[in-house]
């Protein structure tokens, strides 16, 4: 389905865009390669969406260049640009079916496709969604999941360079959410498609993303797979968006026995590196507070020295509140005192 | 849990008691009984004898007669019986029926003329109304355009005139301009005074609609205008048949500036309708079947277009 294409089919070069006294994106680069998934992760309001604008050419930057296939297209029209977008709400046509809906973006009278061609790709992309039995329905008497299919479909019967997709599937419950995600990243592969993807949801960004660019204040604050993010976060924030329940972070000065290296502020324990046992001669002890039971496992909640701490133990193990526990780290994530990350020395 | 909900629904809060749906009901068709009474009472009248029209007190029951069309549609002259008596026989039943009161028809009155003018400025002006408006709201609703609000605050100001103020200076200004007493002149007058409320009603409808849908169309190759053709027109259609409606019913019944502007090419049937003058007065019977022909055209778009009417009125006027 696809051609030969440059290595890169999207490159942002320092683009900034204010709105009013707001600055939501802030010299932001960002490079997405042909064939990747790549995950735009950060909060709302942290300039995901308008990236995405940026890089459709609904909104115009203030400064810096956006490059598609190579390609100086920063002032061109949405329309020239070769792009598909999936928006997170409002993307279904109410007035049309399921297939008119599908078949809109190539009937743009820029494309002209010609009709058969048309009803071969709608087919096709509904046969991938699993939606080929609802072609006829109206758009709105759809079921959530169903629309939202519809919604991908209306970007996938296009051939772009690339896939621009904002929270798809953050209108969805959990279940069905969990199956999309599943299924889009099938897809992904499938085709070999290009998708620049932003969610607020950690577990999106994990499962799906070939490489993860984690943005805050409409700065790109560390760009790498999840392993990367996850294992050697660049900064306290960076590691706090990822995982759950969330990192332990620990003023270093409240350690025994671990050493740091110098100029370490905090200490940021993942729950899965602290381990408990009972005591037995160890300097590090916390007392446990609460047992949360999830059924597969136990979530601890820890008092060590006024901070609260969270570790994941076994479900039999047997545990009670008040109980006295010997703390050990595993793999210790230093920040300095801006939270920029220092690396651990070599032991 | 349903079942006992469905048994107890006399006690819910959301489901009306019995006694109130037959209050309710009632006071619902009470309400269109007073309303349906004159429109009742015109079309009756239309079918009475001149003396049956204003017989008092009133007839419920009357014979039928179709004298006040033929009124309408005719001119007639008054001739002595023995002239009438010479005349070879009546060779249709309105000439027959026309002898019967000692007169012939001398030809056809200007109701049709009347009533073409009154179709040709009312849907006309409705349609530019409508069509500027949508244009004039879309562009409100959508881009950003400098003073806006004073903009849409200058264009509903002016319909707070009453047209008595402003009568002098378009009678001039029309008299200069050779408008007066032209199809064009009514039609460009009621476009200027229902394009305000268009624009109003119109951006309402266009500000519901997520700008989403036109930005994926955009995305996908469209221009701003096969967008706004393709995508919000379609779902604009309630509220822009709503407008027409209210536009329609303006420029349909206005009676102010038709009564100045119009005398005769031009005119519309409200400053027709009160001067059908019989023998000796008013010709109510004809006045009244004038009245139910004007009505009829109105009745059917409102009709046509109800479904969307019904939607359009609540539609837009909620905000979120």
């Amino acid at each position: 389905m696809k051609g030969a294409r440059a290595v890169a089919d999207v490159i942002l070069r320092n683009i900034s865009k204010r709105f009013g006294t707001v600055e939501a994106v802030r010299e932001l680069s960002l490079a997405v390669n042909d064939g990747e998934f790549l995950v735009l992760l950060g909060p709302s309001g942290a300039g995901k969406t308008t990236t995405l604008r940026l890089i459709t050419g609904l909104e115009t930057p203030d400064a810096g260049s956006v490059m598609i296939d190579g390609r100086d297209v920063t002032h061109d029209p949405p329309g020239s640009r070769d792009i598909a977008f999936v928006f997170q709400q409002y993307s279904l046509y109410p007035h049309l079916t399921v297939y008119d809906n599908l078949a809109f973006p190539l009937r743009s009278p820029a494309r002209r496709v010609p009709e058969p061609i048309i009803r071969k790709r709608v087919e096709q992309t509904a046969e991938l969604l699993h939606i080929a039995s609802k072609l006829k329905n109206r758009a709105t008497r759809l079921s959530g999941g169903e629309m939202q299919r519809v919604a991908i479909g209306r970007a996938l019967v296009r051939d772009p360079s690339i896939y621009l997709m904002d929270e798809p599937l953050s209108s969805l419950d959990a279940k069905l959410r969990a199956e999309l995600r599943l299924e889009l990243k099938r897809i992904q592969l499938e085709l070999g498609a290009t998708i620049l993807y932003v969610t607020h949801d950690q577990v999106e960004a994990m499962t799906m993303a070939s490489r993860i660019g984690v943005i805050r204040d409409g700065q790109l604050l560390q760009c790498g797979t999840p392993r990367e993010i996850y294992e050697s976060p660049s900064s306290s924030y960076v590691a706090s968006r990822l995982g759950s329940p969330q990192i332990n972070l620990l003023p270093a000065h409240l350690l025994s026995d671990v050493p740091v290296p110098p100029g370490t502020e905090t200490v940021g324990i993942r729950t899965e590196h602290l381990q408990i046992a009972a005591r037995n001669g160890g300097r590090m002890v916390g007392r446990v507070h609460r047992v949360e039971h999830l059924g597969e496992q136990n979530h601890v909640h820890l008092d060590y020295k006024g901070e609260m701490l969270v570790t994941l133990a076994d479900p039999r193990q047997p545990l009670q509140s008040g109980q006295e526990v010997e703390l050990h780290l595993v793999h210790p994530l230093c920040f300095d005192r801006a939270g920029q990350r220092i690396p651990a020395m070599v032991h | 849990m349903t079942a006992v909900l469905t048994k107890s629904s006399a006690h819910s809060i959301v489901e009306a008691s019995p006694r109130a749906k037959i209050v309710a009901g009632g006071l619902v068709i009470l309400y269109a009984v007073i309303t349906i009474l004159p429109l009742l009472w015109i079309v009756a009248t239309a079918f009475k004898s001149q003396s049956d029209a204003i017989a008092y007190p009133p007839k419920v029951i009357f014979e039928p007669t179709l004298e006040g069309y033929v009124n309408l549609f005719t001119v007639r002259t008054r001739q002595t019986p023995d002239f009438i008596a010479k005349l070879p026989p009546p060779e249709t039943w309105y000439d027959k029926l026309v002898r019967q009161r000692d007169m012939v028809i001398a030809g056809p009155s200007k109701v049709v003329p009347r009533f073409v003018n009154s179709l040709i400025i009312g849907f006309g002006s409705t349609f530019l109304a409508v069509f500027l408006g949508t244009l004039a709201a879309y562009a409100f609703s959508r881009f950003r355009i400098p003073l806006a609000d004073d903009l849409l605050f200058f264009i509903l100001s002016t319909r707070m005139m009453p047209p008595v103020a402003v009568a002098i200076p378009i009678y001039l200004m029309y008299r200069q301009l050779n408008l007066t007493d032209t199809r064009l002149g009514m039609i460009l007058l009621y476009t200027a005074v229902n394009v305000s409320l268009a624009v109003w009603l119109l951006k309402g409808f266009i500000d519901e609609i997520p700008r989403e849908y036109e930005e994926a169309a955009l995305v996908d190759g469209y221009t701003r205008l096969q967008a706004l053709r393709k995508v919000v027109l379609p779902q604009a259609v309630t509220g822009i048949a709503a407008t027409a409606i209210f536009c329609l019913i303006f420029s349909w019944n206005e009676y102010a500036f038709a009564v100045l502007l119009t005398s005769g090419e031009a005119q519309t049937m409200p400053p027709f309708i009160p001067f059908i003058i019989g023998e000796g007065g008013q010709d109510w019977p004809a006045v009244a079947a004038a009245t139910t022909l004007f009505v009829i055209p109105i009745v059917l778009f409102t009709v046509l277009l109800r479904k969307h009417l019904l939607r359009g009125i609540t539609f837009g006027a909620v905000r979120k």
